[in-house]
């Protein structure tokens, strides 16, 4: 049960308020990373209630600058990014010409012919090389990768706004919108976005200034929230977690991220998109909670076809709650499986999503 | 409970269980997990009982706690038969993080070779057996 320290793993800038705070660290993706200060609980219900602030330095960053910018996007990313005005955010999926999924990622236009992409620290070197390959056809598109230049925050929560404006120096950007502020004197780029199901902005900085930024939000009450608190709260809100719930084996459609493609603006993976959205999906992903004792996890097999690709015991409904591909015809909500959680059948219904809503 | 603790009447197993021997009958012992057990799963919001009258082996798995992030089996200090379940912990899992020697206990077993006992650790042993 110990977890000796490994050398080799990475650390953002803020490591040292991490331990000083007594969080739990751990190895995720090759970073060592908070996965709770206090406990995932109280860290949950700080986001859903008040303000939490996550360390998500690990995410990787990649720029892609010039005339063909656009085009390379347009080309790799299976959302139409013609529709980014400049200033916007968008979210995509990066697909292989088969439709599986590389990973799942936003995109903020910067500038006329600049852009930003945030990649899973998991996924970040495989997407750079695919982001690379893909830019040989577009001479005029550079492409840099940015992981090192970056640290980012997410401040997240009905207060975090009002906590993020506090130390700002003009208004923060709306929802789905980023642009620079001054925060506490340092430079950052406001993002109107987060992973949590709650208002809140992300925030990406020089490395040097990440620390100087929290602490002043920490100090206006935003709670220190670690990765297990993450994972809870996108789960409640059905937002799905690369390597869980989005795999290579699995296209954006089953996945319930047809909304987010395009097919119309020739992305790699398009005709084999369009193709599942013709024919319908043979699984869909679909949230449920289990109706009785009992919590699934990932890779728990369903009566009848399918997997649990993510599951956990929700803080806000006191329940054991996930995500799981099941037959089509399994997929409409109200639909009862029985899911094999280490040999004991759960009785489990499929709900709608985001099973967790403001006010329910 | 926020502070390590490991009472002086309890024996301890190696995977972080403890026993406490009844006083009156030394055939019959309380088990739960220990602090540093409840410490390292983080909040646990699930204990998953065996039925009573089921048997179980010293050093294997006889119930599973889940915390938020993770299952992990819980195993027998001492082999035996269930003869009583702690229920209050189904509808509060979280007294094993609270109170893990007291309201957080596990099971009741009536032992089938008291003579293991000999073989888990006092206190001390267990302690120093800790890493860091």
């Amino acid at each position: 049960m110990s977890s000796p320290a490994t050398p080799m793993l990475r650390r953002t800038p803020l490591f040292e308020r991490h331990e000083a705070a007594g969080a739990r660290l751990v190895d995720f993706a090759g970073w060592e990373m908070p996965v709770q200060y206090t406990g995932v609980r109280e860290e949950h219900m700080a986001v859903r209630e008040a303000c939490g602030i996550f360390d998500v330095s690990h995410m990787g960053e990649i720029e892609t600058s010039g005339p063909q910018a656009l085009e390379l996007l347009q080309r790799l990313l299976s959302n139409d990014v013609a529709a980014i005005a400049v200033g916007g955010a968008q979210y995509s999926v990066l697909c292989r010409e088969d439709g599986g999924v590389l990973d799942d990622l936003f995109t903020y236009r910067l500038g006329a012919e600049r852009y930003l992409t945030v990649t899973n620290a998991s996924n970040h070197e495989r997407d750079l090389a695919w982001f690379m390959a893909g830019a040989e056809q577009f001479p005029r598109a550079v492409v840099v990768d940015r992981i090192d230049d970056y640290a980012m925050l997410a401040v997240q929560g009905p207060r975090a706004r009002e906590i993020v404006q506090a130390i700002s120096d003009s208004p923060l950007p709306e929802r789905m919108r980023a642009d620079e502020r001054r925060l506490g004197g340092e430079q950052a780029l406001v993002c109107g976005t987060g992973y949590t199901g709650e208002d809140g902005v992300e925030l990406l900085c020089e490395p040097g200034a990440a620390g100087e930024i929290w602490d002043q939000l920490a100090r206006r009450g935003a709670v220190p929230a670690g990765l297990g608190a993450r994972d809870t709260l996108r789960l409640e809100a059905c937002f799905h977690l690369y390597g869980n719930d989005l795999s290579l084996e699995r296209g954006p459609v089953e996945a319930g991220l047809a909304w987010c493609c395009k097919e119309d603006t020739g992305f790699i993976g398009a005709d084999a998109v369009r193709a599942v959205r013709d024919a319908g999906p043979a699984e869909k992903l679909v949230a449920f909670e289990i109706d009785g004792p009992g919590i699934a996890r990932q890779g728990n097999p369903i009566a009848g076809g399918g997997e649990v690709t993510s599951g956990t015991q929700s803080p806000c409904l006191g329940m054991g709650i996930g995500m799981a591909y099941v037959p089509a015809a399994a997929a409409p909500v109200g639909t009862r499986l029985e899911i094999d959680v280490r040999g004991k059948m759960r009785p489990a219904v499929v709900k709608e999503k985001p099973l967790y809503r403001k006010g329910s | 409970m926020a502070q390590a603790s490991y009472p002086d009447d309890l024996l301890y197993h190696p995977d972080h269980d403890w026993a406490r021997i009844d006083p009156a009958d030394p055939a019959l012992a309380t088990l739960g997990i220990t602090w540093y057990a409840q410490d390292s799963l983080g909040e646990v919001v699930f204990f998953d009982p065996p039925a009573v009258g089921s048997t179980l082996a010293k050093d294997s798995s006889y119930a599973e706690v889940e915390s938020v992030k993770a299952v992990s089996d819980v195993i027998a200090p001492l082999s035996g038969e269930i003869v009583e379940v702690n229920d209050a912990l189904s509808e509060n899992a979280a007294m094993i993080n609270e109170e893990p020697y007291d309201a957080g206990w596990l099971v009741k077993v009536r032992m089938s070779d008291p003579s293991e006992r000999d073989a888990l650790m006092d206190a001390a042993a267990y302690m120093a057996s800790l890493p860091g």
